[in-house]
This record gives C-alpha cells, sequence and structure tokens, in this order.
C-alpha cells in the first residue's frame, strides 16, 4: 500500500495541492478588485498558445508550449483592455469578446493541423490528466529520500513548486502595496504606488500561475481555484491576511479531498474505476463555498 | 449548395434562428450588463447533460435522445442560474465571482459525471463529448428537427418579449411605472438566454455559446445608440454568423461547427469595431485628425493676427498648404484676411462671454465654432455694435482672449 501510494498517488497529490495554492493566492487578490474572471478568461486562451506554439515548433515540449500559452494569456489582457477602451465596451462583455474568439481561433486551429498523432486535444486542455502524473521509480516512503528515485519525479511536480514558490514570493513581497491598492486605489496612487503596474503584475502572475497548473492539471481546476477558496475565505474573514491563508488551506483541503474522493470514493462505492480528479476537486471546492454561503459568518458582508 | 443534404440546411436553418434569437437576446443582456451570467449558465449545462443520460440509461433507454439530454441541460443550467442569483443577493460576493464559481464548479461536476458515464457504459460511447464544442457531422435527422423547431420557437418567444425587454433596458424605473416588474422582464431575458444556451449545445457547444449571445450584441451597440436597433441589428449578425457558419463548415472537412460560427460572429465585431460611424476606431481617428487640424489652423491664425511668426511644424504645414503663409513664413494676402477675420471671432467671443447676457451662447464656445454658425446677421451686427459702443471695457478691442479650445 505503501510504495503503491507513493508511486501513484502522492505526486498528482502533491501537485494538485501546489496547483490549487498557487492559483487561490492570486485568486484572492483579483476577487477583491472584481477581476475574478480574469482567470477564466486565461484558461481559456491558454489552448489557442499551445496550439500556435506546437505549430511553429512541431514538437510538444513543455518549454515552448508554456511560452506560447503565457504569450496568449498577454495577449488575451492586451487585447481585452483594447477592446474595452477603443470600443468603451463594459469589461464583462470585452472579456467574453476576445476570451470565445481567441478559443475557437484554438480549436479550429487545433482542428486543421495534423495532431492526431500527438497528445493534444481539448479534453486534455480542458481537465488535465492529473492522475497520469506517476513517479513509477518510488519503491516506498524511503524513496524520497533517495536521489536517484528523486530525479525521476514527475517534472510537472518541479514546475509547479517552482511556480508556486514564486506567485508565494510575489504576493509576500509585495503584500503591503497589494494590500493597499486593492482596497484604495485612489490613496495608493496618492502615496506613490504604481497601481497600474502592480495591477499588471498581478495579472501576468496570475496568468503564470494558471499556465504552469494548466499544463500540470487542466484548465478547470485553475478557474475554480482562483475563485472558489478565495470566495469561501472571503465570507469568513474580514482581514485580508486571515482570508489569504484561509483560503490556501482550503485549497489545499479540496485538492486532497477531491483526489481522494476521485481516486477512492468509488472504490467504497463498489465501483471500479476512478473518476476525474480535477473536476472532483473542482465539485469539493464549489461544496465548500456552498458551505461558506450558507454559514460563513461574514458571509453578508461588515453587518453580519 | 446542391450536394449539403437536407440534413445541413435543416441544421442551418435551426443555426441562423438560433443565432437571430442568440443575438437579439444577447443584445438586451448586454444592456442589462448581464452578458457574463450567460457563461455561467453555460457550463451549468453539463452536469445536467450527464444526468439526464445516465437517468435515460437506468430507465432502460439509450440514452442519446437528443429531446431528454436539452431537458436536463435546461434543468441543470436553472439551478447554475439559480446558485449565481443566490450567491449574488444573499452574499457579499460579486456577480463576477458567483458567475466564475458556478462555472468552474458545475462544469467540474459534469466532467466527474462524463467520467462516470464512461465507465458505466463498458464500451458504450456516450458522444457527449460533442456537447462541449458543438458538432453537426453526422447529426441524426430528428435532431437536426428539434433544433430547427427550438431555435424557432426561442425567436418567436424572443419577439413576444421584445418589447417589454427594450423598456426595461432603455430605463427599467420608467418601465416600472408604466406597469411592468423588471425583475420579472430580467426573468424572461435569463429564460431565453438559458433556452438559446440548450438548443445551441448541440451545434455550437457549451464552451463557445455564450459568444454567440456576446459578440453580435456588441458589435450591433457600435452602430446605434437606441435599444431596439440593436437589438435587431444584433439578431441580423447573429442569424448570419448561425447559418453561414454551419453552412461553411459542412462544406468542408474539419471545419468546427461552433468555432467557425463563433469566428464568423467575431469577425462582424471587428468590421464594427473599426468601421461603425461615431463610435468605430477609424471614426475616431478621423475625427480626432479633423479636430486638431482645426486647433491648429485657429491657433495658427490667430498668431499671424498678432504679427507673429508661425514656428509649429504642423500649423505651418496647414498654413502654407491653405495658401495663407508662403514657404518663408511670409503672410499671403489671403493669410492676413483669415487672420483678421479669425481675430474678429475671438473678439466677438470674448466679449459675449465676459457678460451675462450671453451666457446661454457662450456655453457652446470651443475656441473652434464661428461665431456666425450659432447667431443670425441681425443678432452678429447687435453684437458688433455693442463692442463698438463698449470699446474701454475689460475686453478691450483688438486684444486676443486668453480662452482657447
Amino acid at each position: 500500500m505503501g510504495s503503491e501510494f507513493v508511486a501513484l498517488s502522492l505526486p498528482p497529490i502533491l501537485i494538485g495541492c501546489l496547483a490549487a495554492v498557487a492559483c487561490a493566492l492570486p485568486g484572492n487578490f483579483l476577487l477583491l478588485r472584481r477581476q475574478a474572471l480574469i482567470g477564466d478568461a486565461i484558461s481559456h486562451v491558454v489552448l489557442p498558445g499551445i496550439v500556435v506554439a506546437f505549430l511553429l515548433t512541431g514538437m510538444v515540449s513543455t518549454w515552448p508550449m508554456m511560452l506560447g500559452a503565457a504569450g496568449a494569456a498577454l495577449v488575451a489582457v492586451a487585447l481585452i483592455q483594447i477592446v474595452q477602451r477603443v470600443g468603451r465596451i463594459e469589461p464583462g462583455a470585452a472579456m467574453g469578446v476576445v476570451f470565445t474568439t481567441m478559443f475557437a481561433g484554438g480549436v479550429l486551429l487545433l482542428e486543421q493541423s495534423d495532431t492526431s498523432n500527438v497528445h493534444l486535444d481539448v479534453q486534455h486542455a480542458l481537465y488535465g490528466n492529473l492522475e497520469s502524473l506517476i513517479w513509477l521509480d518510488a519503491t516506498g516512503w524511503h524513496s524520497l529520500l533517495d536521489p536517484e528515485a528523486l530525479a525521476w519525479l514527475p517534472p510537472e511536480l518541479t514546475r509547479m513548486a517552482v511556480v508556486a514558490a514564486l506567485v508565494a514570493l510575489f504576493i509576500a513581497a509585495l503584500w503591503r502595496p497589494l494590500a493597499i491598492s486593492t482596497f484604495d486605489e485612489g490613496f495608493a496612487r496618492t502615496i506613490g504606488i504604481p497601481v497600474t503596474l502592480l495591477g499588471l503584475a498581478l495579472v501576468v502572475v496570475s496568468a503564470m500561475a494558471a499556465v504552469a497548473a494548466f499544463d500540470a492539471v487542466g484548465s478547470i481546476i485553475v478557474i475554480a481555484m482562483f475563485i472558489c477558496p478565495p470566495a469561501a475565505a472571503r465570507l469568513m474573514t474580514d482581514r485580508l491576511a486571515t482570508q489569504v491563508w484561509i483560503s490556501a488551506g482550503l485549497a489545499l483541503v479540496s485538492a486532497v479531498l477531491g483526489y481522494v474522493l476521485a481516486g477512492y470514493g468509488p472504490l467504497w462505492l463498489g465501483a471500479d474505476d476512478a473518476v476525474s480528479a480535477a473536476g472532483m476537486i473542482a465539485t469539493v471546492s464549489g461544496l465548500i463555498l456552498g458551505g461558506a454561503a450558507l454559514f460563513g459568518p461574514k458571509r453578508r458582508g461588515q453587518s453580519g | 449548395m446542391m450536394d449539403l443534404g437536407y440534413n445541413t440546411l435543416l441544421v442551418a436553418t435551426g443555426a441562423g434562428l438560433l443565432g437571430i434569437a442568440a443575438g437579439v437576446t444577447g443584445a438586451f443582456l448586454y444592456l442589462r450588463k448581464r452578458s457574463l451570467v450567460s457563461d455561467a449558465i453555460s457550463h451549468a449545462t453539463l452536469p445536467g447533460v450527464a444526468l439526464a443520460f445516465i437517468f435515460m440509461v437506468a430507465l432502460g433507454g439509450e440514452g442519446r435522445n437528443l429531446v431528454g439530454l436539452l431537458g436536463g441541460a435546461a434543468l441543470s443550467s436553472l439551478a447554475g442560474l439559480a446558485v449565481v442569483q443566490w450567491l449574488t443577493r444573499r452574499t457579499r460576493l460579486g456577480e463576477d465571482a458567483a458567475i466564475g464559481a458556478v462555472l468552474s464548479v458545475f462544469f467540474g461536476f459534469g466532467i466527474v459525471l462524463l467520467t462516470v458515464i464512461q465507465t458505466l457504459g463498458a464500451g458504450r460511447q456516450a458522444g457527449l463529448e460533442t456537447f462541449l464544442l458543438g458538432s453537426t457531422a453526422g447529426m441524426l435527422r430528428a435532431d437536426a428537427i428539434v433544433i430547427a423547431v427550438g431555435g424557432a420557437l426561442t425567436l418567436l418567444a424572443c419577439l413576444l418579449l421584445r418589447r417589454p425587454m427594450t423598456m426595461v433596458s432603455f430605463d427599467a424605473e420608467y418601465a416600472a411605472t408604466q406597469g411592468l416588474v423588471p425583475a420579472r422582464v430580467d426573468m424572461g431575458m435569463m429564460a431565453l438566454a438559458l433556452a438559446v444556451t440548450t438548443i445551441g449545445l448541440k451545434i455550437v457547444g457549451l464552451i463557445l455559446i455564450v459568444a454567440l449571445l456576446i459578440l453580435p450584441a456588441v458589435a450591433a451597440r457600435f452602430w446605434t445608440e437606441r435599444a431596439e436597433v440593436v437589438a435587431l441589428l444584433a439578431g441580423v449578425m447573429g442569424g448570419l454568423a448561425g447559418a453561414s457558419g454551419a453552412v461553411l463548415s459542412a462544406l468542408a472537412p474539419d471545419l468546427p461547427t461552433g468555432p467557425i460560427i463563433v469566428l464568423v460572429a467575431a469577425a462582424l465585431f471587428t468590421l464594427s469595431l473599426v468601421f461603425a460611424p461615431e463610435r468605430g476606431v477609424l471614426a475616431g481617428a478621423i475625427a480626432y485628425m479633423r479636430f486638431r487640424r482645426q486647433v491648429h489652423m485657429r491657433q495658427g491664425l490667430l498668431a499671424l493676427a498678432h504679427g507673429h511668426r508661425v514656428h509649429e511644424s504642423y500649423s505651418r504645414r496647414l498654413l502654407g498648404r491653405a495658401g495663407l503663409i508662403r514657404a518663408d513664413g511670409v503672410v499671403t494676402d489671403q493669410g492676413r484676411r483669415l487672420a483678421a477675420w479669425a481675430a474678429r471671432d475671438e473678439r466677438r467671443w470674448s466679449y459675449l462671454r465676459s457678460r451675462p447676457e450671453g451666457a446661454a451662447l457662450a456655453a457652446r464656445y470651443d475656441g473652434l465654432t464661428p461665431i456666425e454658425d450659432l447667431v443670425t446677421p441681425d443678432q452678429l451686427r447687435a453684437l458688433d455694435d455693442a463692442i463698438a459702443s463698449d470699446g474701454a471695457g475689460p475686453q478691450a478691442r483688438g486684444r486676443v482672449p486668453e480662452g482657447r479650445s
């Protein structure tokens, strides 16, 4: 049991946790800035990004695709701004215009190009394949101390860990300006915080988290984790720091519980096969949010 | 067209009707700033589709009955909509957070159910994945008829609700005084969006159907300020995108219906963004350039009237091209005449603006419009007489005022 768990379940759980936390952390600020749907937009445009990267390089390898996805995310953010400003369109609709068009373009490119022999399809982009990120060289818990086996950890795990650390570092380092500009943009401006630049940096960091998480676990977790844990935490506290910590905790709980329920739940119910872990993690985070909306002490705002 | 076949024709008709309904509904959603709610509705259809499939199989059926699947989709998207409303009203979360939460969680749960179906069906391909991106290839005749009829019915409902939706979008408070209940009209609007989403699942797919509700509406908004006309135009563009997208995708392999429809709509949007009169980018650029030219011309003329040389290069070029100054900067006769005219106009304005009785007219001062365009010759003569008899006033004659655009 131990060896099987370390080889088959531990890496996906860890990757899921890291992805969840990396998205939930910036999600707090996006939520408070009423930009919650940026995560949605970014995760839709990742598809055209990786398809274009694939068409340009002709291979399915991680770095070009990550770059393509990140590029697409930046293009999308810029286009949303342009459409919003130039066309004087409200932000929600501008977002809808850009991400649906780019996603449609991505699907069309994918269908038109010969990708039948490579593992690149819409389903994979949407809900990833968390279950396949296994660590074959592990033979038990002691493998965690074995450098030779550690060298064969799924590369997604290392990447996700680095990105999660970068995201956390960004938020810790820029905590005060981020908090001030989130709550009172005008005041932040008067005390000399580069508000616009900071907002852009937040979006870029979110995009980075989304792209890395997408590579490991698919878009659906990304959107859910950007919104559900921060939203649930928001209904529990008025303090930003507390909210961020709670959201990270809830993200971890969603990832672990979701993975376990997806992997072992059906077995307990007598079925043979696991269900989608990504979908289950999103579902669990939704149930947590539902609970917070029903019972959260701060669900109605300051008064109650 | 000949070899497209009866099925494609039916699908194209359905997609066209659906597109019109989506355009009209989307226009009202957009005017009410609720566009992205439809994104939550559409993603929330997935668990319903999957549950309907499981339910129908459990009853011993085949599970692929389109009406049954769409019924399930409608029910679960209704649940999603209810949750969005509930989160927005009962908690302090914004509508954007509520939308994102509902779309990701319902969609995630739908994915879980899809994997359940894969294991349940033991070898049976449910084909429910086609609802993600839509697919009209190899569609059954009965399904095509369902879509065509559904599109027609939705459009009919749209036309019936058109008046109240226009009134509420234009001015909800005024509509309330006319005996309408805006909340109820909004609910009707949402019901239409739900119907469009459900019918569109098979053609456009649940990820992209929201585009059909947003793109034509936003595109139409560029062309007019009137709610009713926005709806009409959006309907035309939506119908065009739906029908032509369906036909285009049937013409060649590897052209998935949903994305093609969305890209046609996106092309219409881009054309509107660039070419629409007044609100379009091109019109904006032209208006800006004309304004800049007028300002430079005016300021150049006023400088000439003072006997200054014009150093600013754009003004110099403008004046030179109009034959008002020579290449060496010396003023021509024509230039002197126009400069005097501009100076006199500026004097008249400044006199008018210094007088309380001129306030109404002075409000229209923009530093560019000649006063002769705004008053009758008689008024102008009276004004000149007043200036002449009041020559020693605060704004002495011959002095060009500070005021500029």
